[in-house]
């Protein structure tokens, strides 16, 4: 469903990911982890062409990511970032709805799906007629999410989308958010640095150290089995819950 | 939608009156004067006598000096004005040698323009002292002065501008063989007072200026020569006298008519009995030249009447500049803010040359579009315009910038294309602070525009300009008085402009 192929980025000298070959299977939630500066926002951005990539290829449902096919590429894909990133100059409603209404969808289908995702996301109805200046942090990221969602698309990619957010409003987002993902079978690319946040969501966890894939598996096998001592210490560094030294 | 019939009617208004002058079948032919009392008076004896040769006049008072004057009459804004030989010598034919009034004629005539021979009059620097105490050393002229017994006695103080200029003081000391003076200069008009009280005994003079009549003084003969001449003569279009003979005709009976003591009681009349200029220069049509002048809506409306009426038309004048410069301004400024925002390398180069516009003097500006855009109100609107350009500009490039990386790149994963992106997410992101940027070009030019009248466009400026001209604190107020609430006015204007123009989004206080 997306592939990279032999993907490369330097920022001038540094090179902030070495060639990276990787695949992304329909239905899985991978989880991006590792320390700051690790290269896995890069490997993100570069996904929906935020960033281009100096040399390798980015393939999403067998098309080849380019400047003529990226807009219409991004209809579908569902991209969520921190905070949201609503625009404060339209309210809730408007902020999900621009997209849909940009490319001409009919203002009835637009308004029955925002409906859907309200409650899908478990949003309080009247939030919607408000501006993101008066909306809590918890409930700007659900619609940063209904934003994502709005045209259905088969990929999500969010980038610490629980970042901004107080530990119980992102606890309950966390069930949230694995619930709607799971019904919806969406694949699902998340990147974060939490370890608790990457076993919660992930099926795979891919560890990314100074640029380069270090790990890729399940959490239990990073932690059974780490792959260097890198692995070892990036894990051990957090503190999860339940493995309390 | 206010702002368009706005426009409308004040475009029309004034296609209007412009079609009105040529409507007539007599032919138009226009009179301009400088911003002084002398230049005024003479540009309104001047009417009359385009009307008494059969032609309709109009007069372009009180435009912003030599240049403005000059500029107009060779692109045919105006057909004739009153220039001084000196001038035309030091300011117009810059660089010729020019030896005589021959000479001068000549070059003048090559382009197109004629010299009429001399009105009577010589309105340069001079020494002028009470004539009492002139009277009483006998002392006439300047070398009378320099060989008075009583010389060391006599306090002698200058105007500034008299002590400095090359051919004022330090030369006229030499000439004459003058003592030192104390270098320290005096305000023109207490020089005057100064010889009144007694402070002082000997002055410089302008040989026309009203003051001369009023403190009775004695203006020296220059017996050696020494001041420039600056003999009054008048510059008409060589055209005129094909379009209109005898109108052409009519305004060389001024020739020889208009001696130095005419003029000082002219002046005086305007300056210091405040007689209005076109009545001055009836009465003195009819003891001169027998001509029976009629002066028109004579008293039949009350001062306060003429004044609102006045007071109507210059704002209708001044709104005229402000709003097509500041409308132009807008529909250039703010496409060159985005360019300079999307493209950074060309928005540098954007972003300094309306710096450097900024920066250029407003008179510079309106000599130099006089020959392309004419007389009235254009070059104003066009001064007024480059002048509104950086501040728009500048503010919608900050505000374009100053988005935060997030919205902008929410708007890019989106997959909004680029001009959607700026259409519905950035340019709203940046509302607040184009329109901020509006606001300061446009409370900017509501102050700006009384330049307006320096070129003849009218305006607040007018009244501003001729209260100074005439010393006249409260026709200056006139002017300034309602400039400045306009300007407040326009500040609360755009506080409500800020409703419908930024998102309700951006107006919440978080």
């Amino acid at each position: 469903m997306l592939e990279l192929d032999r993907v490369t980025k330097s920022f001038g000298s540094h090179t902030v990911l070495h060639p990276t070959t990787l695949t992304f299977a329909e239905g899985t939630t991978t989880v991006l982890i590792g320390p700051s500066g690790c290269g896995k926002s890069t490997l993100l951005r570069i996904m929906i062409g935020l960033i281009q990539p100096d040399s390798g290829s980015v393939r999403f449902q067998g098309e080849v990511f380019s400047a003529a096919n990226q807009l219409e590429m991004r209809h579908r894909i569902g991209y969520v970032i921190q905070d949201g990133g609503l625009f404060p100059h339209l309210s809730a409603f408007d902020n999900v709805g621009l997209l849909a209404r940009y490319l001409g969808r009919d203002i009835e289908w637009i308004r029955r799906r925002i409906d859907e995702l309200t409650e899908l996301v478990r949003l309080p109805r009247e939030a919607l007629s408000r501006f993101p200046a008066q909306l809590s942090g918890g409930q700007r990221q659900r619609l940063g999410i209904m934003r994502a969602l709005m045209l259905d698309p088969p990929l999500v990619l969010l980038d610490e989308p629980m970042g901004a957010l107080d530990p119980l409003v992102r606890f309950d987002l966390q069930n949230d958010l694995r619930e709607i993902f799971r019904t919806l079978h969406k694949t699902v690319v998340l990147v974060t640095h939490d370890m608790g946040e990457a076993g919660f969501f992930g099926d795979e966890v891919l560890l990314l150290g100074g640029g380069k894939i270090v790990q890729r598996g399940t959490l239990k096998s990073l932690l059974d089995s780490p792959a260097d001592d890198f692995v070892t210490r990036f894990i051990q560094a957090q503190r999860l819950p339940g493995h309390a030294s | 939608m206010r702002y368009p019939v706005i426009l409308t009617i004040l475009l029309v208004q004034s296609a209007f009156s412009v079609s009105q002058c040529w409507s007539a079948e007599q032919p138009v032919v226009r009179v301009g004067s400088k911003a002084f009392t002398e230049s005024v008076v003479l540009g309104e004896i001047i009417e009359h006598l385009i009307s008494d040769g059969g032609g309709k006049p109009q007069h372009l008072a009180e435009l912003g000096g030599t240049q403005v004057c000059w500029k107009a009459l060779l692109a045919g804004d105006i057909d004739c004005y009153v220039e001084y030989t000196g001038t035309i010598q030091q300011e117009i034919l810059i660089g010729e040698s020019i030896r005589g009034d021959e000479s001068m004629r000549e070059a003048l005539a090559k382009r197109n323009i004629v010299m009429s021979r001399h009105l009577g009059f010589n309105n340069t620097y001079a020494l002028g002292m009470p004539e009492d105490v002139a009277e009483k050393w006998k002392i006439r002229t300047i070398s009378d002065l320099a060989a008075c017994p009583e010389l060391p006695r006599l306090k002698m103080r200058f105007s500034d501008e008299f002590l400095e200029r090359a051919d004022g003081w330090r030369g006229l000391r030499k000439e004459y063989d003058l003592p030192e003076v104390a270098e320290r200069g005096i305000d023109h008009s207490l020089a005057y007072r100064g010889l009144q009280t007694g402070s002082h005994q000997v002055t410089d003079v302008f040989t026309t200026d009203a003051e001369i009549r009023l403190y009775h003084i004695r203006v020296l003969e220059d017996d050696r020569g020494y001041f420039p001449l600056y003999n009054a003569v008048m510059l008409t279009r060589a055209d005129l006298a094909e379009r209109a003979p005898k109108v052409a005709e009519s305004l060389m009976r001024l020739e020889h008519k208009v001696d130095n003591a005419t003029m000082i009681d002219l002046n005086a009349k305007s300056k210091l009995d405040r007689i209005d200029e076109s009545r001055i220069a009836a009465e003195y049509l009819r003891d001169k030249l027998n001509l029976d002048v009629k002066l028109a809506g004579d008293g039949h409306t009350s001062r306060l009447r003429t004044i609102v009426f006045r007071m109507l038309d210059n704002l209708r004048q001044h709104l005229l500049l402000v709003v097509i410069s500041l409308a132009a301004a807008i529909i250039v400024a703010v496409p060159l803010g985005v360019i300079a925002y999307c493209r950074p390398r060309l928005g540098r180069i954007i972003l300094n040359t309306v710096g450097i516009v900024q920066t250029l003097p407003a008179m510079a500006v309106l000599v130099f579009t006089i020959p392309i855009l004419g007389l009235g109100p254009m070059p104003a609107i066009f001064a007024l315009f480059l002048y509104s350009l950086l501040p728009i500009v500048r503010n919608t490039y900050t505000g374009l910038s100053s988005i935060p990386e997030n919205l902008k790149e929410s708007a890019i994963v989106l997959g909004l294309s680029g001009s959607a992106r700026l259409r519905l997410v950035e340019l709203p992101l940046a509302s607040t602070s184009i329109l901020a940027g509006i606001r300061t070009a446009a409370v900017i030019n509501v102050g700006t525009a009384t330049i307006g009248a320096l070129v003849g466009a009218g305006g607040f400026g007018q009244p501003i300009l001729t209260g100074i001209r005439l010393d006249d604190f409260s026709l200056i107020l006139q002017g300034a008085i309602p400039a400045a609430m306009l300007a407040v006015g326009v500040q609360a204007a755009f506080g409500l402009a800020e409703r419908w123009v930024v998102p309700a989004g951006l107006r919440i206080k978080a």
